[in-house]
C-alpha cells in the first residue's frame, strides 16, 4: 500500500513539476540546471535545498519533505523552522535559504521588498483562529462573548505578531474587548499556558489545536472568519536550485501537499 | 619568550595577551556592531516611549524585589554552606548553583509545576488567596531563581577567603552567635555581598526565558525590558536595537558602578585555610 501511494506522488509531483517547468521555462533555462532529463523524458532531480518554514508548519512540512525525498531519490531537504519575522531577518541578513513558507503575506512582503524572493509567491494554505482551553474547561468558555467574561484568564498574542494581529480583527468584528492577562510573543507560548492549566482560555490557531491533541479543548467561534491568515511560499532570489526549490513548491501547492495540509487543519486560500 | 615588567616578574606568556585580546574583543565585538546599528535620530523617542519607560520601570522595580529576596534566601545558605560541614553539603551546593547552568527555560517550566494554577504549591497557595500566574510576583520569583547562586557563590567565596579567626576570637571573648553574625562575619564579608548582590541584580535585569515561560508577557505588569525587546523585534528592528542598548547602559552602570574587586570573586576550594 504505502509503495503504491508513493507510486502515485512520483507521478503527481513528475506532472506538476513538468507543468511548472513548461509554464516558466524562460525563467529556469537561464539558472545552471542540475537535472538532466531521463530516457522516458522526465526531468531527474537531485541535490539539496533547505527550506525556511514558519513553525506553524512544522509538522506537515516534515512529512512533505520526507514524501518528496522518497519519490526523488537523490535530493535532500532541509528544514529550518522558526517564526516567520526570524526567517526573514535571517534570509535577509544572508542565511542560506531556497523556499521560504511564511506564516502571513506581512512577512512575505518583507522578503518581496528586499527583492529576495523568484517571480511571485504563491498562496497555499489559510489558518484561522480558535479557542483552546484546558479539557476541563475550567470557566466554562462556549462563545467568544464568554472570553470577556469578569476572572476569565485569556491568553493572547501580542497585536505585533500575526496571530496577535488576528486576534485584534476578531476582537473588532465580535465587538468584544478581551482584558488579556498575557500577550506572548508566539503562539506556541500562547498554547503552553492553556495546556499547562495556567490560562483558562487562549487564542491559537485551529492548527494549534489540532496538534495539541487532547491536551487542549477546541472551540470554533463565527468571528475567526473575520481574520483569515494566509500562508504564502516562494522561491528565495539567492537560491543555487532554483529547479529543486521549485519542484518542492509544486508539491507543496499540489494535491498530495493539499491534502497532508488539511489533514493538519489548514484551509485552501 | 617570558615578559619581564621593571619591577620583576609577571609570569605570563607573551602569546597570552594575544589570545586575550581575542577574548576582549569577543565580548566587545558584538556590543559595537549593536551600537553601530542603532538609529540616533530616533534613539531618544525610541526609548522613552510610554512602552519603553513602563518596562523599564518593571525591570528595576522586580530586579530590586529578587536581589532582597536574594539577600535573604542567600546570606543563611552561604553561611551554611562555607562555615557548618554537615553531610551532604556538596550535594546542597550543587543544586543551589544549578540554575547557573540551567537554561532559563527550564527553570520557568520547574517553577510553572511549583507555583503554576495546577503545580505542587499553587493549589494550596490558590486556596490561601495568592494567585501567582501572571502577576509581577511571579517576575519576581523567576528573577530570584535564577539570580540567587549568584549571591550565594560571591558570599560563600567571600566567607571562605576571610576565614573564621576573628569570629573565634569573638566568640572567646563571650560573643553570642548571633552577636558574631552582626558584629563581626557580615561587616567582613560586606564587599562580598555587595558584589554578590549586585550581580544578583543585574542577572535579575537580564532574566528573560523563565519570566516568559513561568510569568507571561503583558504591559505594566510582567512584561520586564527583556521581554519588550523581543517583541519589540517583530516589528520595529530599530525600537529592539535602541532598547537593547538601554538595558547594555543599565547593566554596565550598574555592575561599573559597584563591581570593581574581582579579588573578592569566588575562593577555590585550595584556599580555603
Amino acid at each position: 500500500m504505502r509503495i503504491a501511494s508513493k507510486h502515485v506522488t512520483a507521478v503527481l509531483v513528475a506532472g506538476v513539476l513538468a507543468a511548472g517547468l513548461a509554464g516558466c521555462g524562460a525563467g529556469t533555462s537561464g539558472a545552471g540546471s542540475t537535472s538532466s532529463a531521463g530516457a522516458s523524458g522526465t526531468p531527474r532531480l537531485s541535490g539539496a535545498i533547505t527550506v525556511f518554514a514558519a513553525a506553524s508548519l512544522k509538522s506537515t512540512f516534515a512529512k512533505l519533505a520526507s514524501d518528496f525525498e522518497a519519490t526523488n531519490p537523490g535530493t535532500k531537504i532541509t528544514l529550518n523552522f522558526a517564526g516567520s519575522s526570524d526567517l526573514v531577518t535571517q534570509i535577509t541578513q544572508g542565511a542560506p535559504a531556497d523556499v521560504f513558507a511564511s506564516a502571513d503575506t506581512r512577512n512575505m512582503a518583507k522578503l518581496a521588498d528586499a527583492k529576495l524572493i523568484d517571480g511571485a509567491p504563491a498562496n497555499f494554505a489559510t489558518n484561522v483562529l480558535e479557542i483552546a482551553v484546558p479539557p476541563s474547561n475550567p470557566a466554562s468558555i462556549s462563545s467568544f462573548a464568554d472570553l470577556a467574561k469578569p476572572g476569565v484568564k485569556v491568553v493572547v498574542c501580542a497585536p505585533q505578531v500575526p496571530c496577535g494581529a488576528a486576534t485584534e480583527t476578531v476582537e473588532k468584528a465580535a465587538g468584544t474587548t478581551l482584558a488579556p492577562v498575557s500577550e506572548e510573543s508566539s503562539v506556541t507560548d500562547v498554547l503552553g499556558k492553556v495546556t499547562s492549566g495556567e490560562a483558562d482560555a487562549g487564542l491559537v490557531y485551529v492548527t494549534d489545536v489540532k496538534t495539541a491533541g487532547d491536551k487542549v479543548k477546541g472551540i470554533p467561534f463565527a468571528e475567526s472568519d473575520q481574520a483569515v491568515n494566509t500562508y504564502p511560499i516562494a522561491t528565495v532570489g539567492t537560491s543555487k536550485n532554483k529547479e529543486l526549490a521549485q519542484a518542492f513548491i509544486a508539491a507543496v501547492t499540489g494535491s498530495e501537499g493539499k491534502k497532508v495540509l488539511s489533514d493538519a487543519g489548514f484551509g485552501t486560500p | 619568550m617570558y615578559r619581564r615588567s621593571g619591577t620583576g616578574y609577571t609570569g605570563i606568556p607573551a602569546w597570552i595577551y594575544a589570545i586575550a585580546a581575542a577574548g576582549a574583543l569577543f565580548v566587545l565585538l558584538p556590543l559595537m556592531a549593536m551600537v553601530a546599528r542603532v538609529n540616533w535620530s530616533q534613539f531618544i523617542p525610541l526609548v522613552t516611549s510610554e512602552s519603553s519607560r513602563t518596562a523599564l520601570g518593571l525591570s528595576l522595580r522586580t530586579s530590586a524585589a529578587s536581589t532582597a529576596a536574594c539577600i535573604v534566601l542567600g546570606v543563611p545558605l552561604a553561611l551554611i554552606l562555607a562555615r557548618s560541614p554537615f553531610p551532604g553539603q556538596r550535594l546542597l551546593r550543587a543544586f543551589v548553583l544549578l540554575p547557573l547552568v540551567l537554561p532559563p527555560v527550564v527553570g520557568g517550566i520547574a517553577l510553572l509545576y511549583t507555583f503554576g494554577r495546577q503545580g505542587l504549591l499553587g493549589k494550596s497557595l490558590e486556596l490561601a488567596g495568592i494567585q501567582i500566574a501572571f502577576s509581577t510576583s511571579a517576575v519576581v520569583l523567576a528573577q530570584t531563581y535564577v539570580a540567587l547562586p549568584f549571591l550565594v557563590v560571591s558570599l560563600e567565596g567571600a566567607l571562605r577567603t576571610a576565614g573564621n579567626k576573628y569570629e573565634a576570637v569573638a566568640a572567646t571573648l563571650g560573643a553570642r552567635p548571633g552577636t558574631v553574625l552582626r558584629r563581626v562575619t557580615i561587616p567582613l564579608v560586606l564587599p562580598g555581598l555587595v558584589s554578590g548582590a549586585v550581580l544578583s541584580f543585574a542577572r535579575s535585569l537580564g532574566e528573560f526565558g523563565a519570566t516568559l515561560t513561568f510569568a507571561g508577557s503583558l504591559q505594566g505588569v510582567t512584561r520586564t525590558l527583556p521581554l519588550e525587546i523581543y517583541l519589540q523585534r517583530e516589528t520595529d528592528a530599530d525600537a529592539a536595537v535602541a532598547l537593547s542598548l538601554l538595558l547594555v547602559a543599565v547593566a554596565v552602570a550598574v555592575v561599573g558602578l559597584s563591581y570593581r574587586r574581582p579579588r573578592l570573586g569566588v575562593a577555590p576550594e585550595g584556599a580555603v585555610r
